[in-house]
């Protein structure tokens, strides 16, 4: 008996319990979304209207309704990468500040550079070969010309002396 | 007497054979897919926006729940083919387009059995709005979002409003930047109906 109704007290003090902490669980899903969560997105993508300027800083009337459907769908519970996801897939891939590495975004911003390197370090390469390489044989040293006559010889010398250096 | 030239019969040694260089190769092929991707780039950037007297480039349009086309969910510009189109490319953030859309709404009662046929794109808008915006108006006339801004990326829109006019074969007549008035609009569509 006892130990009956030591169980029943413990399930309502359970119930208690879930009825104290059901408000603070809605509370937390109705918690406002802040600017800085909703900018920490908006920071990723681009105004549509202004060149190069991040939803984040864009003061237009497009980039507020941008803000705002990006508080809705954290309200709603969609992570940043989905968020981001829909921008592209709504705006195009050249709304957001890191294009996905898919299509012409692939090419140009990661094959290209990398093609880039790649001839750069071939052709560095080679011309480091190149240097290493031994130059062609220098030229036998002239015979030293000789006349028979030791003033002249002397002379003759001293001439060449004088053009090679 | 004549000198003969004394010939050899000695076999010529074959040369030797040069290994491929597997570098200059890969060189080479860089260097010509670098060049071909600037080509393109180079191309791409000097299309230019299509102008009056060229042909409107083709696009598929998703339109919104209820603004369909021929009740058609998806559509493409070639289908209107033998019909002029007026293309607005309009947004619910745009002010100047408020100027506008009550005169297009009208403009496509007065010309909808004449076989025009309206469309308007809204660019860069978030769809809950943009369905607001229609509301407001109690605008009529089909309306599609342009995913992914491929539709006023193929234009080149300045802004928005824009509005083209595309005449029955296909051939852009007119383009306005800013918003058309009544007067615009009730001159070209005859002429294009016209032709």
């Amino acid at each position: 008996m006892t130990k009956l109704r030591k169980k029943s007290h413990f399930r309502w003090l359970f119930l208690a319990l879930l009825l104290a902490l059901l408000p603070a669980a809605v509370y937390a899903q109705a918690e406002p979304i802040t600017d800085d969560e909703v900018n920490e997105v908006a920071q990723d993508v681009y105004c549509p209207v202004c060149e190069s300027t991040p939803l984040d800083v864009c003061p237009t009337a497009a980039c507020a309704d941008w803000r705002e459907l990006i508080r809705t769908k954290l309200s709603e519970g969609q992570s940043r990468d989905e968020i981001l996801e829909y921008f592209a897939r709504q705006y195009g891939d050249g709304v957001l500040a890191n294009p996905p590495r898919r299509g012409a975004s692939l090419v140009i911003l990661w094959i290209l550079p990398l093609l880039l390197v790649l001839v750069g370090l071939l052709l560095f390469s080679r011309l480091l070969r190149g240097l290493r390489r031994p130059t062609a044989a220098a030229p036998p040293p002239r015979p030293k010309s000789t006349t028979g006559d030791p003033a002249l010889d002397d002379y003759i010398s001293r001439v060449e002396k004088e053009v090679d250096e | 007497m004549t000198d003969t030239i004394p010939t050899t019969t000695t076999p010529v040694e074959a040369a030797p054979r040069r290994p491929i260089r597997w570098s200059m190769i890969a060189l080479w092929l860089a260097v010509i897919a670098i060049l071909a991707v600037l080509a393109w780039g180079l191309l791409n950037a000097t299309a230019g926006r299509p102008e009056v007297g060229q042909a409107a480039p083709d696009f598929t349009v998703e339109f919104f729940n209820g603004y369909e086309w021929d009740a058609r969910p998806v559509a493409d510009l070639s289908d209107m083919r033998g019909r002029p189109v007026v293309l607005n490319f309009w947004a619910s953030w745009c002010v100047e387009c408020r100027y506008e859309t009550d005169v297009l709404e009208q403009t496509w009662l007065k010309y909808r059995d004449d076989g025009v046929v309206f469309l308007g794109v809204a660019y860069a808008d978030v769809e809950p709005n943009s369905i607001a915006y229609m509301k407001e108006f109690g605008v009529t006339f089909p309306h599609a979002p342009d995913l992914g801004t491929d539709i006023s990326q193929d234009y080149e829109i300045t802004g928005v409003p824009e509005t083209f006019f595309i005449d029955k074969d296909g051939v852009i007549r007119h383009v306005q930047i800013g918003a058309v008035d009544e007067q615009l609009l009730d001159t070209i569509i005859p002429q294009m109906l016209a032709e």
